[in-house]
């Protein structure tokens, strides 16, 4: 694994996204830093989601420039594929598959060795306490679990920058915990956490957040550093100040 | 860390899942596997061409030697197995009404006598057309032994005179099972490549499986090509079963290159294929993509290729539509290798347009696929 760990992992600068006359990612500029686990935060339709696909080359952006794990996301899109991964918000394994075969296919999409797959898949169902027989289809674990998988599946390959997009969205508190202890264990591999949530106790799990507003980046730095610039006590009210946006001085 | 990335493996580990899902769901390979034989025997045997074994009736109103000598002929004939004598005209209808009868032959009351004076008389033979093929066939094989029978008798020309008629029937598909084997292989490769890829692929869009594929190092043309061998391996299969089905069951004849045959059954499965994958990357539901797979290629590839109305019947904007419809060209290109036994020297300008088709569908394809989830 070669992390870069004295460049950036993500470097977005002027990034921005038109669908027609309508302006969805505003010239969005932050850096994250290798290790770093990074909270995405914004209220729907504020550009979240658009940005992310132009991170992971789902799109093209219209301006700006980003690189990713130190490749261009425009001119060097094959060499971001390999260096990343990714679970989008909806369950992203194959529920006709069983455990093995789904950890199987993607280690194979990621060009691992058979001795790696094999070896990683141990290590995966020891981790998520899995029987090392199990057999089961995806489609029969409960939620929690196949999410875990997911996101160990997303990781197997171990990639420089892994996308987790909501990844949360549905599961137990319980559950939810047991996700971000994954998260953390990643990141002190090395590698580096985007990751968008709606869920704002987990906000303050990231090292660091930004929150999107009507696609611009409105705030950004660490979690009590965001606080205490809005001074008010949880990220909640944070988050409720910078959503209603300007409006708030319009109104009052 | 990926230096090592292979897209060979990256392709093989994809098409061993795309042959794990298939394997997986038993019921629906079990009717992919079985439908096709199904439908062979299904049309086989409900459009029925075999002349020989023809069941006729004779209708002799005042049986004699004549008439005696017409049945040994019927008899000996090898086409015909005789049913027992009738002596009203009217028990005929009845035996053709319950489907006991093929063929009738009437004879006019006091023919020897008639014969023996000089005076005319008319013999009236009678086919049932449920395939209207069949029943020509049956009509001319009889009228054949009848006319043998006049010329034995040694009645002066014009004594007797012949009068042939068909018996329509109910019979929507004017094709014989010889037709129908290149059409049904058609039908089948259409099903099992644009049906069932659209279906798979617009159900990894459905579930979030495929944007996941899009972020991978896996290019389009690997998702394309990993979908769509497993099932170009499906279609083969089915291809081969329905072959040794017709064969088997129906005697079908095959007289044309067998390996020209799988080359361009292979041919119009990628068409098929490349095809449902360009309506699985337009459409964004697993049910929209079924719908405008039916609509888009079985219904056309059905109706629109010759395979139950001749194209040449069908009015005149309807047969230039023919032009687009792939299984057209396919039905022909197989129509002449099994029943005409001809090669690539006739049916090259098929061969050719089929091709043309592929690329033009396979770089839309391609194209679509790799616009991203915009």
């Amino acid at each position: 694994m070669t992390i870069r760990s004295a460049a950036p992992a993500i470097v977005a600068r002027s990034l921005s996204r038109r669908f027609g006359s309508f302006t969805a990612v505003d010239r969005i500029s932050f850096e994250v830093q290798a290790g770093e686990v990074f909270g995405f935060l914004g209220a729907n339709g504020a550009g979240k989601t658009t940005a992310i696909r132009m991170l992971t080359g789902l799109l093209s952006p219209s301006d700006g420039e980003a690189s990713v794990a130190g490749f261009d996301v425009r001119t060097q899109i094959e060499q971001v594929r390999r260096h990343i991964g990714y679970m989008s918000q909806r369950f992203s394994l194959y529920d006709d598959l069983t455990v093995r075969e789904n950890i199987r296919l993607y280690g194979g999409i990621y060009g691992l060795t058979d001795a790696e797959i094999a070896e990683r898949t141990t290590a995966i169902l020891a981790e998520l306490r899995f029987a090392p027989s199990v057999a089961a289809l995806v489609r029969s674990l409960p939620l929690g679990w196949k999410q875990k998988l997911a996101l160990s599946v997303a990781l197997l390959h171990r990639p420089a920058v892994v996308f987790l997009d909501e990844p949360t969205g549905g599961v137990d508190p319980i559950t939810r915990r047991q996700f971000w202890e994954l998260i953390y264990q990643a990141a002190a591999r090395g590698t580096t956490v985007f990751v968008t949530t709606h869920y704002l106790d987990e906000a303050e799990y990231c090292d660091r957040l930004s929150i999107m507003v009507d696609g611009r980046v409105a705030a950004l730095g660490t979690p009590s550093a965001l606080k205490a610039e809005f001074s008010v006590p949880t990220l909640d009210e944070v988050f409720v100040r910078l959503a209603r946006g300007p409006a708030t001085g319009a109104v009052l | 860390m990926t230096t090592r990335f292979s897209s060979v493996g990256a392709l093989r580990a994809f098409m061993r899942k795309e042959v794990r899902h298939l394997l997986r769901d038993r019921q629906t390979l079990l009717i992919l596997l079985l439908l096709p034989i199904a439908q062979l025997l299904l049309f086989g045997f409900a459009v029925r061409t075999d002349v020989s074994q023809v069941r006729i009736a004779v209708v002799a109103p005042s049986p004699g030697a004549a008439t005696a000598a017409l049945r040994t002929r019927f008899e000996h004939s090898g086409r015909f197995r005789l049913l027992p004598p009738l002596l009203h005209p009217d028990s005929l209808d009845a035996l053709f009404r319950s489907g006991q009868a093929d063929v009738g032959v009437v004879l006019e009351p006091g023919l020897s006598s008639r014969l023996a004076a000089g005076v005319p008389t008319a013999v009236l033979i009678v086919a049932d057309a449920a395939d209207p093929n069949t029943g020509t066939t049956m009509k001319n094989y009889a009228s054949a032994v009848v006319r043998d029978w006049v010329a034995s008798l040694g009645a002066a020309p014009g004594a007797v005179q012949l009068a042939t008629r068909l018996r329509m029937r109910f019979n929507p598909t004017l094709e014989s099972v010889n037709l129908f084997v290149p059409g049904l292989i058609a039908l089948i490769l259409t099903m099992v490549t644009s049906l069932m890829t659209a279906i798979s692929l617009s159900r990894e869009k459905e579930r979030g499986t495929f944007e996941v594929l899009l972020v991978s190092p896996l290019h389009p043309w690997q998702i394309i090509i990993g979908k769509v061998l497993p099932y170009l391996a499906l279609a083969m299969a089915n291809v081969a079963t329905v072959l040794l089905a017709a064969w088997l069951v129906f005697d079908v004849p095959f007289r044309g290159s067998l390996a020209l045959l799988l080359a361009s059954s292979m041919l119009f499965s990628l068409v098929g294929l490349a095809l449902g994958v360009l309506i699985a990357s337009v459409t964004t539901s697993q049910l929209a993509a079924m719908l405008a797979a039916l609509g888009g290629t079985m219904l056309p590839n059905t109706m629109l290729s010759g395979l139950i109305f001749p194209i040449s019947s069908m009015p005149r904007p309807l047969q230039l539509v023919t032009n687009i419809v792939p299984a057209r060209w396919f039905i022909e290109i197989v129509r002449g290798i099994m029943l005409k036994g001809v090669g690539l020297t006739i049916l090259w300008p098929q061969v050719l347009v089929l091709t043309v088709m592929l690329l033009v569908l396979l770089t839309l394809a391609i194209r679509k696929t790799s616009v991203r989830l915009a």
